[in-house]
């Protein structure tokens, strides 16, 4: 059974079509990831996935339930983290998982041995009673996530949930995203962040304007665009654009303290590099290749469309 | 399927919920509990006024504010606080939703009440002369004047203070035109047209019969009043706050 199946959704907000015919298909078990730019229609999508919003029309199965038609058994498969961190900020921690425990009818013994480990799991335990109000943005996110996954969703729908978080928070985030697709959580997720829907999703799909315009391994979207290689390299010493006027480099862009060089040789490159340095009697203080990116497929696709 | 049960818990834990957040916000508080008090101040006290024949009036306004001054808050504060959102993706409907906001400004309601109708039993002589019209009085007026609270929070408003003026503007011309300053018997033309009008008019002549004897219609119009306006009011947020999904608000 798809743990999300969606068939020609269509959302229209007066003259704006937000959807438009949107049709997409999420395998039990799966890390799929929902790209596209601002203002494409992706949390629109997530808002009809969630029943928080009605389609003009269309379907939205979740396990095989129509969330419009049963709602309320839909909505028992899933756990949701909006967009912004919204949980209660004149409650505690704890009393915002005990709510959403309640939510989901889970009973009083159990809902206090889980939400005492899911407060250790996140590293809310020392907080527990404070209010989230007084949380900084990664710790009411974190409280967030706490409050979707106390059930132990079948569905985990995440919209943006790294965004504008610090590096701690946010592996703590991607660790527990891991942790809920190890345990069986199929995992639908929108980001900006193309490189962490590239290491996480198994499938990608792309939205531009209401309607899909890709959906396909992060591996093969990269491969349908015929995309340039490039490679990092820095030197010991400062070296001006002049160095790389050779044939084989299409283009030459200072990154910080190195030089990134597009090419369709890569091996002529390193080659060129090697002798470079040896001419010009400096030292190679990083040498890196890339093949072609999930971000130039992205770009490409969301440009074209 | 097992949506029915999923329904009525929605219910009791969305009821818990307001309970414990939003009884004691500011604007409740002032408008739900501080306002009537003045009221009852400003117009009955030292005007030499027969206190035991206006308490029903009183214990009605009571109830009508008190009741009435959850509801506008709970739905623009969660919208404005963005868990509205969140509440709508959890197991629960819209319907949920209302009914939960409904019951806990009846609660609300029930329990200031209540207190002031003890309170006042100590200073003045307030007997009530049929429990159970007093009872159906106290259940009918909470659900009624509750579910006008919601009805005027579902306009698609996400600023609390807006709404509360809003609120305040259909619910105190409502207070002038009920019998409660004026008792329906000395009304007439127009005055009394509109207090026809009034759901609180009705409430206030149900509190009349349970407690004196006297009203002006008899209890079963009262109730049967109360009743329809209560069933009304849910329908009407329910359609507004529908409509306002539909349109992603």
């Amino acid at each position: 059974m798809n743990a999300i199946q969606v068939e020609h959704l269509c959302k229209r907000f007066g003259t704006v079509t937000a959807v438009n015919d949107v049709s997409l298909t999420v395998r039990e078990g799966e890390t799929f990831g929902f790209l596209g730019p601002n203002g494409a229609g992706k949390t629109t999508t997530i808002r009809l996935l969630t029943g928080v919003l009605t389609p003009d029309a269309g379907s939205v199965r979740i396990n095989g339930i129509d969330i419009h038609r049963h709602p309320l058994d839909a909505k028992m498969q899933m756990g949701v983290i909006p967009e912004s961190s919204t949980v209660y900020g004149d409650l505690s921690a704890e009393q915002n998982l005990h709510l959403s425990a309640k939510m989901y009818g889970m009973p009083r013994a159990v809902r206090e041995k889980r939400i005492d480990g899911i407060l250790l799991q996140l590293g809310l335990n020392e907080k527990r009673r404070f209010l989230v109000r007084t949380f900084s943005k990664g710790m009411k996110q974190r409280v967030s996530i706490a409050c979707a996954i106390i059930h132990l969703p079948r569905v985990l729908i995440l919209d943006e949930p790294t965004s504008g978080l610090d590096v701690q928070s946010r592996r703590l985030v991607i660790e527990t995203i891991h942790h809920m697709n190890e345990q069986g959580s199929t995992i639908f997720l929108t980001t900006h962040n193309i490189e962490e829907a590239n290491t996480l999703c198994q499938t990608v799909c792309i939205i531009n304007k209401g309607k899909i315009v890709a959906q396909d391994s992060p591996e093969r979207l990269k491969k349908m665009f015929d995309t340039t290689q490039s490679v990092e390299v820095s030197f010991d010493r400062t070296v001006t654009r002049d160095l790389f006027a050779a044939e084989g480099i299409l283009r030459a862009e200072p990154c910080g303290d190195k030089w990134r060089l597009y090419t369709d040789n890569p091996d002529w490159i390193l080659k060129y590099l090697v002798g470079c340095a040896e001419r010009e009697s400096l030292g190679i203080t990083s040498l890196t290749t890339s093949g072609p990116s999930l971000e130039e497929a992205f770009v490409h696709l969301t440009e074209c469309a | 399927m097992m949506e029915v049960p999923l329904f009525l818990r929605g219910i009791l834990v969305i009821t818990g919920k307001n309970m414990r957040l939003y009884y004691t916000k500011p604007p409740v508080l002032m408008f739900g509990v501080l306002f009537p008090l003045f009221m009852f101040f400003a117009f009955f006290v030292g005007r030499h006024l027969d206190l035991t024949t206006f308490f029903p009036a009183f214990l009605a306004m009571m109830l009508f504010f008190t009741a009435s001054s959850v509801g506008p808050l709970i739905t623009p504060w969660e919208k404005r606080e963005k868990t509205y959102e969140r509440l709508l993706s959890y197991p629960v409907t819209q319907d949920s939703i209302i009914l939960g906001d409904v019951t806990a400004g009846a609660i609300f309601g029930i329990g200031i009440s209540l207190l002031v109708w003890i309170a006042s039993a100590l200073f003045i002589p307030v007997a009530v002369m049929n429990t159970g019209l007093f009872v159906l009085a106290f259940i009918l007026g909470t659900l009624s004047c509750a579910a006008l609270g919601v009805l005027l929070a579902s306009p698609a408003a996400d600023s609390p203070p807006n709404v509360m003026i809003f609120s305040n503007l259909i619910r105190f011309p409502l207070i002038f035109i009920s019998g409660i300053f004026v008792p329906l018997v000395d009304m007439q033309g127009w005055g009394l047209a509109l207090a026809y009008c009034s759901p609180l008019t009705y409430l206030v002549d149900l509190f009349n019969a349970a407690m004196s004897g006297k009203s002006a219609f008899s209890p079963f119009i009262d109730c049967g009043v109360l009743i329809l306006v209560s069933a009304g009011f849910i329908l009407a947020a329910r359609v507004i706050q529908k409509r306002n999904m539909m349109k992603g608000m």
